[in-house]
């Protein structure tokens, strides 16, 4: 197919593959960008800028997609640690399970994982979005600053511990909320946020099964009374 | 740092390729963990005998000398196996009994391991030249445990490379680091219990053998770790009968499980998994915290 580039992870160093999707694609007006048996190698497809597409079959290792920009990244199989960790734009999506840290810090751009993620998913998130098919770990969505988590299934401890002003869509059973991490009534545009994350998604479930998990915000004034329980 | 690495074969006629399937996954690791590595190999149990796994640490090593020395000592016929500095001892006398005597005989000797069914070997260098050095990729038997080493909190010997063990034929490998090694040895050394080095991870393997002879089987005893042990671990242990891996609560160290019909395959990551047979249509999943995760051997 015209327009299409084709790589081995087996036969050709990432180095080398990296380098392409950095710099050489724009050049060459390739668009599309396959990358095969990733064999768990790390840093694949990692700090793209460009509007590129990029199918990477076999599970991907640490940081798949991580600062991704604009790029259009999918993973079929599982993802590392740090999938999408700090990514600014575009969208990732993973067929499989991801591990930890899953969207770290993710600045914009929309991450899917159709299986679970793992604990930490979503940590110091900063304005990305983020729509999980199956379970996340726990400690999911630390500190998440901004954006937007879409969790079809279930939740483990200590769900938006310290959040800010992310918000989090949970449909299945929470083990135990974090500190200072409340359930809220869903509105209508909490149901129009999820309707419109599992379209992008491509997943169907009713946004009306969703509960909203958002910031009691008693921790953004510090009270020296509260012997650190909030 | 660290890599772990568990292989455990589920069909008789895979046994004589153990070590060749198992070499790529430890090389796989080489650079969470460049400095020393080591593997403990359980195959069939010898009967009427023990086996010794033994490193002789310091000078050239005189296996020749050692066997004389132990044939005065000690009633029966001792077979050395022996590479270099590592020799595996199978001798019909008591291993407790020869390890007393090899304390005395041979200071410069560590007992790397003990059992019937347990070889291990371990030492400084990559995982590819300690492969190389030991002929790994030759072994054969039915399961393995494994670790490439990246020391974080004690000296880089071949003493301190993983796996470590304790009593017989009990190995434990660790990626993480414990923050009360002291206060569990605290504990122990009033029991009797000897340490060899000041690793942490020597004191979860003692602590773990410690539950088991106290009427534990060994997930009962992992259960009991949770509260005695503080720190960050995957913990991969091996025994003659089983394989099992826990991670702790945070799961902040790496673990993959592939396992298929024929194996079932561990590593800190899946691109030491990648090279075996049929892994596409494996079963792969990451251990849950706090999880135990067993297979018979």
């Amino acid at each position: 197919m015209e327009g299409v580039k084709e790589f081995d992870l087996s036969t050709t160093s990432l180095r080398e593959v990296n380098r392409y999707l950095h710099r050489d694609a724009a050049g060459a007006g390739v668009k599309r960008v396959k990358i095969l048996n990733a064999d768990g190698a790390h840093s694949i497809a990692a700090g793209l800028t460009a509007p590129l597409e990029v199918e990477i079959d076999g599970h991907a290792g640490y940081y798949a997609g991580g600062m991704n920009m604009h790029a259009h990244i999918t993973v079929h199989g599982n993802a590392g640690p740090g999938v999408g960790e700090n990514m600014m734009s575009g969208t990732i999506r993973v067929e499989g399970f991801a591990s930890t840290a899953a969207g770290a810090s993710a600045h914009g751009g929309l991450l899917v994982i159709l299986g679970d993620a793992a604990l930490r998913c979503g940590i110091s998130l900063k304005g990305g979005d983020i729509v999980v098919g199956g379970d996340v770990g726990s400690f999911s969505a630390f500190m998440a600053q901004a954006g937007r988590i879409v969790i079809c299934g279930d939740a483990g401890d200590a769900l938006g511990d310290s959040l800010y002003e992310a918000v989090i869509y949970v449909r299945g059973k929470v083990r135990s909320l974090g500190a200072d991490a409340r359930f809220e009534p869903m509105t209508g545009a909490d149901h129009a946020a999820v309707r419109e994350l599992l379209d992008r998604a491509g997943l169907s479930h009713d946004p009306k099964s969703f509960q909203r998990v958002a910031s009691a915000k008693n921790l953004y004034h510090w009270n020296s009374d509260a012997n650190q329980e909030y | 740092m660290c890599g772990i690495v568990g292989l455990l074969l589920k069909k008789p006629q895979l046994r004589e390729k153990l070590g060749e399937l198992m070499t790529p996954m430890l090389v796989g690791m080489t650079s969470r963990g460049p400095d020393s590595a080591g593997v403990a190999i359980f195959g069939d149990a010898v009967t009427d005998s023990h086996k010794l796994s033994l490193f002789w640490g310091e000078g050239v090593a005189d296996w020749k000398r050692l066997a004389a020395e132990l044939g005065a000592a000690f009633a029966g016929k001792h077979r050395f196996a022996e590479i270099g500095q590592h020799a595996v001892l199978t001798t019909p006398a008591n291993p407790e009994e020869v390890k007393t005597w090899l304390a005395g005989a041979a200071p410069e000797i560590y007992v790397l391991s003990m059992g019937r069914s347990i070889d291990l070997y371990k030492d400084i260098g990559t995982p590819a030249q300690i492969v190389e050095r030991y002929a790994l990729n030759k072994v054969t038997g039915t399961h393995v445990v494994a670790h490439t080493r990246m020391a974080t909190e004690s000296a880089v010997t071949p003493a301190h490379a993983h796996p470590f063990t304790a009593g017989q034929d009990f190995c434990l490998v660790h990626n993480g680091s414990l923050s009360n090694p002291h206060l569990v040895r605290k504990k122990l050394e009033p029991l009797g219990i000897r340490f060899v080095t000041d690793n942490d991870t020597e004191a979860a393997c003692r602590f773990f053998e410690w539950r088991m002879r106290e009427g534990d089987d060994l997930t009962t005893a992992v259960h009991r770790g949770f509260s005695e042990l503080d720190g960050f671990f995957t913990f991969l242990m091996g025994t003659d009968k089983e394989l099992l891996i826990v991670r702790d609560a945070f799961a902040c160290k790496p673990a993959v499980v592939a396992e298929t019909d024929d194996y079932v395959a561990i590593a800190s990551e899946f691109r030491s998994l990648a090279h075996l047979p049929g892994v596409r249509h494996a079963t792969v999943f990451e251990p849950k915290p706090e999880e135990v995760y067993s297979w018979k051997a």
